[in-house]
């Protein structure tokens, strides 16, 4: 198990190395000079000395191995420089936005392991029936349906309920409040982004779900259990769904890296303040140094999300780790 | 000239009659993939709407009608009109042909680009294989759309930049499904053969190895048209993908689709539901591909 863990760790490094050099690259592959793309968005004239002191405020007077050096240590120490957008720190930037994505990410796993669990084991107990047909469209739909749309349907849905049932359009609230601070306004604004993102996220557990209990019920620790006279209930909860779950909690993990894919566009129908709005707002305001850095972070997430899932996966499965 | 008369072995003739026509095997495909056969339907439906919109298409998709903005739909306008007056319908059918464009130019380059270098990294092996799947490892870290809107941020906004934008965070995911396939046609006689014989490597490679990773390819090419349409609505939506004047789904559903979400339905329902459909289409038609070109996975 060591072994696997020290493998396992000794590959995260030449990925994260390679995304650093690649998020860095592609930045200073902008046509032209940075510093001359941003002062000149505005439409506005500037000078030489502006010019130079965005050259000095970016670090970009210094070789390039050294600006590729800062860039790698700031990383570590979350220090990602300025935010040429804001003017502040843009740890500062993420560290505001971070709770409510954060919070939406947890909401939405949670909503996608409770529909996709039962849902994608009813399907492949009932393989082939109506319920499977039924289970495997809506799946197919949920990686189908754009997450902005399910969105504007789902405002749409509580616009139109309220006014028929309380004779008044009511909106969940846009403005963060911790949970600890007052629950019931924090969960009317997370749920919904929540249920959006999660219908797609299940969609795919739903999937994997059902591949990996056909699987399993088709072993033969299977057919021994139903030859020893089981009851139904344990054959399927203790014998095959247990094992069935590895391979889902492992996908489960790597699609919670990917949800900030999902947050993105999400984010900006709900208008919540949240890292994937930010994200957005950076590229739409050229502010390269705020890209790189949440470009850097959701492949730092990924990486590591795919290292904790891979040890806990060699954990569980001795096959893995003894391969 | 004079007629030759050919006369075929039996076994020849024997083979002409189990070869069935085209008909016959998508006959066959509807009745034993009716999902697929529902997939293949819609798919052929938006090809059909993307390829012939300047007949098909009731109204310009640009045409302002000031005096019928937000008109729900009617004999005049069967999806209604949006803030702007244009008709909603045309703007869907021609949005079909963006859609296609997109979704077909990113699926054939990144899957091909994928094809060719899962190929060389299986038949390479070695540290040429394992240098190439650390390139993979660190491409394939960056989430689709982060990475399409990374590459927006340097290229800029517009349908060429949005292919590019798309096409580099798919080609890596083509290249491992199909490298995987490679590995194991790399070890068959008729690669040591054809490696015995002196060709080259690029004839190996494209010649005998390309064509026999062809089933995963294909399914992976209908999962990319799909993906890369759903890439290319949200960015079109977040404002960084195709810019007006050009008809797209995502760009529909920006704006004035939100702002008259009450009011005028229509202008926010019709455009996703075509999104939807199309990649929900694309989906299921693969799914069934899956299952007749390779068995084991049918059931799954």
């Amino acid at each position: 198990m060591y072994r696997y863990i020290v493998n396992r760790l000794l590959l995260v490094v030449p990925t994260l190395v390679g995304a650093a050099v690649l998020v860095f690259a592609m930045m200073r592959l902008i046509p032209g000079d940075i510093c001359v793309v941003r002062l000149g968005s505005g439409g506005g004239t500037f000078d030489e000395a502006a010019v130079t002191a965005c050259h000095i405020e970016l670090g970009l007077n210094h070789p390039i191995w050294r600006q590729f050096f800062d860039f790698v240590w700031g990383f570590f120490h979350f220090d990602f420089g300025t935010s040429m957008w804001t003017g502040k720190p843009v740890s500062f930037e993420i560290m505001q936005r971070l709770p409510i994505s954060l919070e939406i990410a947890i909401l939405a796993t949670v909503v996608a392991l409770l529909l996709a669990v039962p849902l994608g084991t009813i399907s492949a107990l009932k393989q082939n029936s109506w319920i499977d047909l039924v289970v495997r469209t809506v799946a197919i739909a949920g990686i189908a349906t754009p997450s902005f749309w399910l969105g504007i349907l789902s405002i749409l849905l509580v616009l139109n309920l309220s006014q028929a049932v309380f004779g008044s359009p009511w909106m969940p609230p846009i403005t963060y409040v911790p949970i600890w601070q007052d629950p019931i306004r924090n969960l009317s604004m997370a749920f919904l982004p929540a249920v959006t993102v999660g219908y797609r996220y299940s969609a795919i557990v739903m999937r994997m779900t059902r591949s990996a209990m056909l699987e399993v019920l088709r072993e033969d620790y299977i057919r021994t259990a139903w030859a020893k006279g089981l009851v139904h209930r344990i054959v399927i909860n203790r014998h095959a769904l247990k094992n069935a779950l590895l391979p889902v909690v492992t996908l489960a993990g790597i699609e919670f890296a990917f949800l900030i894919g999902g947050l993105v566009v999400t984010e900006q129908v709900f208008n919540l303040n949240g890292i994937g709005r930010l994200f957005v707002q950076a590229v739409q305001n050229q502010d390269y140094t705020l890209t790189q850095a949440l470009v850097m972070l959701a492949v730092a997430v990924f990486v590591l999300t795919n290292l904790v899932v891979d040890l806990a996966y060699a954990w569980l499965d001795p096959r893995i780790r003894f391969a | 000239m004079a007629a030759t008369d050919t006369v075929l072995s039996p076994s020849a003739v024997e083979l002409l009659q189990t070869r069935r026509s085209i008909g016959a095997r998508i006959l066959d495909f509807c009745r034993h993939q009716p999902l697929g056969a529902i997939g293949l339907a819609i798919v052929l439906v938006i090809l059909f709407a993307g390829l012939s919109e300047q007949w098909i298409a009731p109204y310009s998709p640009t045409a302002n009608d000031f005096a019928a903005m937000t008109q729900p739909p009617s004999w005049a306008h069967w999806l209604g009109t949006d803030e702007f007056g244009r008709d909603v319908l045309s703007r869907i059918i021609y949005g079909a042909r963006t859609a296609l464009i997109i979704g077909f130019s990113c699926a054939i380059v990144g899957g091909f680009a994928g094809l060719v270098l899962g190929v060389a990294s299986a038949y390479f092996g070695g540290r040429i294989d394992l240098l190439i799947q650390r390139v993979l490892d660190v491409l394939m870290a960056f989430p689709l759309i982060i990475m399409a809107l990374a590459v927006v941020s340097i290229f800029g906004t517009g349908v060429h930049n949005v292919i590019i934008a798309i096409t580099i965070p798919l080609f890596p995911r083509c290249a491992r499904v199909v490298r995987s396939s490679a590995l194991a046609i790399r070890e068959v006689p008729y690669v040591d053969a054809a490696r015995a014989c002196g060709f080259s490597h690029a004839r190996i490679i494209l010649r005998h190895m390309v064509p026999n990773v062809m089933a995963p390819f294909l399914i992976l090419l209908t999962a990319f048209v799909g993906q890369a349409i759903l890439a290319e609505a949200a960015l079109s939506y977040l404002g960084l993908g195709v810019q007006e004047p050009v008809p797209a789904w995502g760009l529909m559903l920006q704006g004035g689709a939100e702002e008259y979400a009450t009011t005028a339905p229509w202008i926010a329902v019709f455009p996703g539901l075509a999104i939807a459909l199309t990649v929900f289409g694309f989906s299921i038609f693969g799914d069934a591909l899956r299952d007749v070109l390779d068995p084991k996975m049918r059931n799954r």
